[in-house]
């Protein structure tokens, strides 16, 4: 008794989340309620006997997916008042797909019946309660035994992923100072470095200058050489599409 | 059977996934203008679809299920990932995150 009193108050608070997710205005909102709502999923995984299951929602979902969404919202400056405009054009058209979901369900659910045979288990009651492992334990014999191509895709499809979303929103910044290292490479020992042989009786000023230039330097001095700017670059092109619009 | 699941029996670990995939179904269709909260919806959809196969897995004993869950959520976090980070970029260049602004392959 007390079991099912807690699995309905799991489901009953995981229900009223997602329906909280949907209908409230302001979408930081909509993330809190579903990271409440994976609590309460994590909840119902425990009550299923899928314990490795439970701590992977709640570390993935609420740990990483629901923030990535709260951090979205959050830094997108939107304006939530123009999104709800249609709220009320779209409602009878959710209502009734939603309702022949629903009732499609209800259907299925009413005239289905399992298969009186069991099929053989595939994992062969690995991961039972009181059996030799535990759920953990069996997980990680069956996805590193039977299923490990499919484990292994799924690391590719992560890394694809990761690459993916580093590739969309690596900006590069026109005013930032990278290291060119063609250029740091083409730079000859004469570009950079001026033997002078002073005469005596004069200082260093007087031929250029060392570290301060003297103040008739720029006169003097010949351009390109040490303090002194060379010919001035034409200005770059600018290759940054403004706008894709075509007119 | 887990004895706690055997307490319980499959039929309302399916309700609980055939609300929460109605749900989802809804909000797509309740918030066309707002592309979070269709992603959001998204996530409950695949949430529904964990859920049964959880239930199942407890069901008829076989950790398959679960297995496939785990599938499931790697597959669903990819896809935040990716869907986030192209809004992401589609408000930096266009400013807003209309659904209905999003036409310019539209002939």
């Amino acid at each position: 008794m007390m079991i099912q009193l807690v699995f309905y108050v799991f489901a009953a608070v995981l229900i009223a989340s997602s329906a909280m997710v949907i209908f409230a205005k302001n979408p930081v909102h909509s993330v809190l309620f579903l990271i409440l709502g994976f609590f309460n999923a994590a909840g119902l995984f425990l009550l299923a006997g899928a314990e490795f299951l439970a701590m992977i929602l709640v570390i993935v979902y609420v740990g990483a997916v629901a923030v990535l969404f709260l951090f979205v919202v959050m830094m997108l400056d939107i304006d939530f008042a123009r999104m709800r405009e249609g709220l009320q054009r779209y409602a009878p058209l959710g209502a009734a797909v939603g309702g022949v979901l629903f009732a499609e369900l209800a259907m299925a659910a009413a005239h289905w019946a399992s298969s009186p045979v069991m099929p053989e288990p595939i994992t062969g009651g690995l991961g039972q309660p009181g059996g030799p492992m535990t759920n953990t334990a069996a997980l990680g014999t069956l996805l590193y035994t039977h299923y490990i191509l499919l484990f292994q895709a799924c690391g590719l499809v992560l890394l694809v992923a990761m690459i993916g979303a580093i590739t969309l929103t690596l900006r590069e910044k026109p005013t930032g100072r990278r290291q060119v290292i063609g250029k740091q490479h083409e730079r000859m020992r004469a570009d950079t470095l001026e033997m002078l042989t002073l005469p005596l009786g004069f200082g260093i000023d007087a031929n250029g200058g060392f570290l301060r230039p003297a103040k008739g330097y720029y006169d003097t001095a010949v351009p390109g050489s040490y303090g002194v700017p060379a010919a001035p670059e034409p200005p770059r092109e600018e290759v940054r599409k403004v706008d894709g619009d075509a007119p | 059977m887990n004895d706690a699941f055997a307490q319980i029996g499959l039929g309302p670990f399916l309700t609980v996934g055939a609300a929460l995939l109605v749900l989802g179904v809804f909000g797509i269709f309740l918030n066309r203008k707002n592309i979070i909260i269709i992603m959001m919806s998204m996530e409950l959809i695949l949430l529904a679809a964990n859920i049964n196969l959880v239930a199942f897995s407890a069901a008829l004993g076989d950790l398959s299920g679960q297995v496939l869950t785990v599938f499931v959520l790697t597959i669903a976090a990819a896809e935040a990932a990716i869907g986030l980070a192209i809004l992401t970029v589609y408000f930096r260049n266009r400013g807003s995150i209309q659904v209905e602004d999003v036409a310019l392959m539209k002939g």
